[in-house]
């Protein structure tokens, strides 16, 4: 009704923070994908014999596939062609050693975002791995966290130091064969983070990437995998943000998690790639594939994420629950505006006995935007005892926004126990009068009804990154009201 | 303090108030009294600003300053508070989160500091024992599952924390236990003071035993058929709307309270 639409058509004419362009001298290829241009591009990575082949036979397989589309999604055709698939600042030396190696100019970048990498700030409990483009510019507090037996370090540098880790795990989550971004992004990844916690040990502080992507023209393609070995624990988080052009750009990540027995990961996402602007040109297609396994026996793993940006999101953050006893969860904000579009959800595959997995998932729509949860879950026949409970609440903002719900349910065990709950609800003209006659900007009041019927995921968020959200669906929301 | 004069106002092209006259001097405390549908809460509504109801003539002067030109927020910061018949739920906002929002938005209109989230917790609890509710209640989603009458008290809580200049309550008494209606008076009058003014809709006269008004309102058909002082409600309970020659599609509801 005239209170909230009114109030909403503003809301929506918001500003994205992090579109800044930093001016860096770069080393870009030329647009186009060949097995040239992966050779050259393992190449400059110094990568071993057997990377280049890993990458070469996952192109090979990846020519055969076909895009998705099942997704309630639309764009335009990508040529992938016409993307270049690596950009990385240029630099003296070949790597980085210490902080006082980097570029100034991309500690201004990251200063700016709000993640400075200097060991002593803010993030002082954080260890963050900056991913500029198609290369890790920097890793902090590795030294601490060696001396606790935990590797964090950037991809590349774990391919060329620790391939027999590299080499047991890589691609064991998410085969080549996966999906058709997962086949790209195993041909050409470019970067991401390693991380591998030895055997019983608690990982001293939170870890982090944050990934930006800088240049015009290509694609960002990380890869992130994370281990943790018998009886450990790591919490991991990443954030992404991205300058605002008209250009779409293409971001095509996997993460694989593998944990062992006893172990446990938390994993965290903010994702505020840059959304496009109000009448849906530009901004990030982000078309990840996020998995994780629970082999060993009372594992868990723990799915967060808040997801505010992106043009496209195409996204199933899933558990594999091999282990007996193990754990999946997953948690889930996603907040679509203007002319974003949505479709992410989650996998639980339950095989082992008595697996337990959770799914909250909170959609928020507004504007013209288009927002979808797609849910698995699994029961394979060894599946005895095994349970999910599943909560799917939609809100809408407004009345030209879309929610829509597709759950799916495979059982091939008879003992497994599903529970499925959904809400849809409105931000109504009640609640918004209430608040107002209280005193209270509309605007304020939006994200403040918005923030409650998230509330259940951000207590999920570690406390550093549930105050940021805050803010982030604080600013998704902005815009004066007339 | 409240002027309202010739007050014309509809939702959805019907006609509800048809030309609503008050004056309301600081300090006072009126009663509407009214069958049902007569345009009660419409009136209430009206005056806190809800857009869902569009003016169509008159006008309604708060110390002077036209209120019809001000948003529905910038009432509220002027001072006009509303305690609605029907509260609305908002699922995951914290009572103490949304209250503290709604005392830091005023204090910020009168250019003082925000409080912090203790001090505010302090304040908070010495309020909602004033209206008899545990402060768990603090804690809970607003309006999130309490039941009618813990509903009014919270909004009186808030009357009590916003500390407005009119306070206009719409039945807030309704659905109140003997007790409660006991505590709810005791905080409208504990809001009782020389610059601030209250207008309040009720059903019934027992409430004004508790809180003593000075004039009471007859409201029919959308006007404010006859105002009197304390005696009239009295003279309402025992003859019914029907003696001051309202027709009776207007009392039909009326007899049920
Ligand atoms: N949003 C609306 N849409 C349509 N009609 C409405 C709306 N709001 C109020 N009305 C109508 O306006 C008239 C006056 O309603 P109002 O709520 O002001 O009555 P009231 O005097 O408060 O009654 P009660 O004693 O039952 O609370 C009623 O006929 C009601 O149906
Ligand atoms: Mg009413």
């Amino acid at each position: 009704m005239a209170t909230t639409d009114k109030e909403v058509n503003e809301l929506i004419k918001r500003e994205y923070e992090h579109g800044f362009v930093t001016e860096i001298e770069a080393d870009t290829f030329e647009p186009g994908l060949n097995e040239d241009v992966i050779a050259r591009l393992s190449a400059i990575k110094k990568e071993p014999e057997w990377m280049l082949e890993w990458r070469l036979k996952a192109y090979r397989r990846w020519l055969e596939m076909d895009e998705p589309d099942w997704a309630h999604v639309g764009y335009p055709k990508i040529d992938y062609n016409s993307i270049s698939y690596y950009s990385a600042p240029k630099r003296k030396e070949d790597m980085p050693q210490s902080l006082d190696e980097v570029d100034p100019e991309l500690l201004k970048t990251y200063e700016k975002l709000g993640i400075p990498l200097h060991e002593r700030e803010k993030l002082a409990g954080v260890a963050v791995d900056a991913v500029f483009d198609s290369v890790s510019v920097a890793t902090t507090f590795k030294e601490p966290l060696a001396k606790a037996g935990v590797i964090f370090c950037s991809i590349s540098e774990a391919v060329r130091d620790y391939p027999e880790l590299v080499q047991k795990y890589l691609g064991t989550v998410v085969p080549h064969g996966d999906n058709f971004f997962a086949g790209l992004n195993s041909a050409v990844f470019s970067d991401g983070t390693f991380v591998y916690v030895p055997k019983g040990v608690r990982c001293p502080m939170e870890l982090s990437t944050y990934f930006r992507i800088n240049a015009a023209n290509t694609g960002q393609f990380e890869r992130t995998l994370i281990i943790a070995d018998e009886g450990s624990y790591v919490s991991y988080l990443e954030g992404c943000t991205a300058p605002m052009r008209d250009e779409n750009q293409l971001h095509a990540a996997v993460v694989e998690l593998v944990a062992l027995d006893d172990a446990q990961i938390k994993y965290s996402t903010v994702q505020n790639w840059y959304p496009g602007d109000e009448e849906g040109k530009g901004g990030i297609y982000n078309f990840v594939t996020k998995r994780g396994a629970c082999i060993g026996k009372n594992s868990k793993i723990s799915w967060t994420q808040v997801e505010t940006g992106s043009a496209v999101t195409w996204k199933y953050p899933s558990c594999v629950l091999r282990g007996e006893n193990s754990v999946g969860e997953f948690y889930s904000v996603a907040l679509t505006h203007n002319y974003q579009q949505a479709d992410t959800g989650t996998k639980m595959i339950h095989l082992g006995k008595n697996t337990r997995s959770t799914i909250i998932s909170k959609g928020i729509s507004a504007g013209k935007s288009s927002n979808a949860y797609r849910g698995l879950v699994k029961f394979g026949p060894g599946a005895e005892g095994a349970r999910n409970f599943t909560q799917c609440d939609s809100l809408l903002i407004g009345d030209r926004c879309g929610a829509h719900t597709f759950p799916y349910i495979e059982s091939k065990n008879k003992s497994a126990i599903v529970e499925h709950e959904a809400t849809t609800s409105k931000v109504s003209d009640e609640q918004m009068f209430l608040c107002r006659q209280r005193g209270i900007d509309p605007e304020q009041a939006v994200s403040m009804i918005v923030n409650g019927f998230c509330k259940e995921v951000f207590k999920e968020l570690p406390m550093e990154f549930a105050v940021e959200a805050g803010k982030l669906l604080e600013v998704s929301l902005e815009g004066s009201v007339g | 303090m409240l002027s309202i004069k010739n007050l014309h106002a509809s939702v959805e092209g019907k006609e509800i108030l048809k030309g609503i006259n008050l004056e309301i001097k600081a300090g006072e405390v009126h009663a509407i009294m009214g069958p049902n549908g007569s345009g009660k809460s419409t009136l209430s509504q009206v005056l806190a600003g809800n857009e869902a109801f569009e003016v169509t003539e008159g006008e309604v002067t708060l110390n002077g300053e036209n209120l019809l030109d001000l948003e529905t927020e910038e009432r509220a910061r002027e001072g006009i508070f509303l305690a609605f018949q029907y509260p609305v739920e908002i699922p995951g906002v914290s009572n103490l989160q949304f209250l503290r929002t709604a005392v830091n938005a005023m204090r910020k209109h009168r250019g003082e500091e925000e409080m912090n989230a203790a001090e505010f917790m302090k304040l908070a609890k010495e309020v909602s024992k004033q209206v008899d509710l545990d402060p768990s209640f603090l804690k809970r989603g607003v309006n999130e599952g309490f039941s009618g009458g813990e509903k009014k008290r919270n909004e009186i809580m808030q009357a009590l924390l916003l500390q407005p200049k009119l306070a206009i309550l719409d039945e807030t008494d309704s659905g109140l236990d003997i007790d409660a209606l006991k505590v709810v008076s005791d905080g409208v009058n504990a809001l009782r003071s020389e610059d601030r003014a209250i207008l309040m809709v009720t059903h019934y006269q027992r409430l004004l035993n508790h809180i003593v008004p000075d004039y009471v309102h007859v409201l029919a058909g959308g006007k404010i058929i006859k105002s009197g002082g304390r005696e009239l409600a009295l003279e309402l309970e025992e003859k019914g709307y029907g003696w001051l020659g309202i027709k009776d599609e207007e009392t039909a509801d009326s007899a049920a309270n």
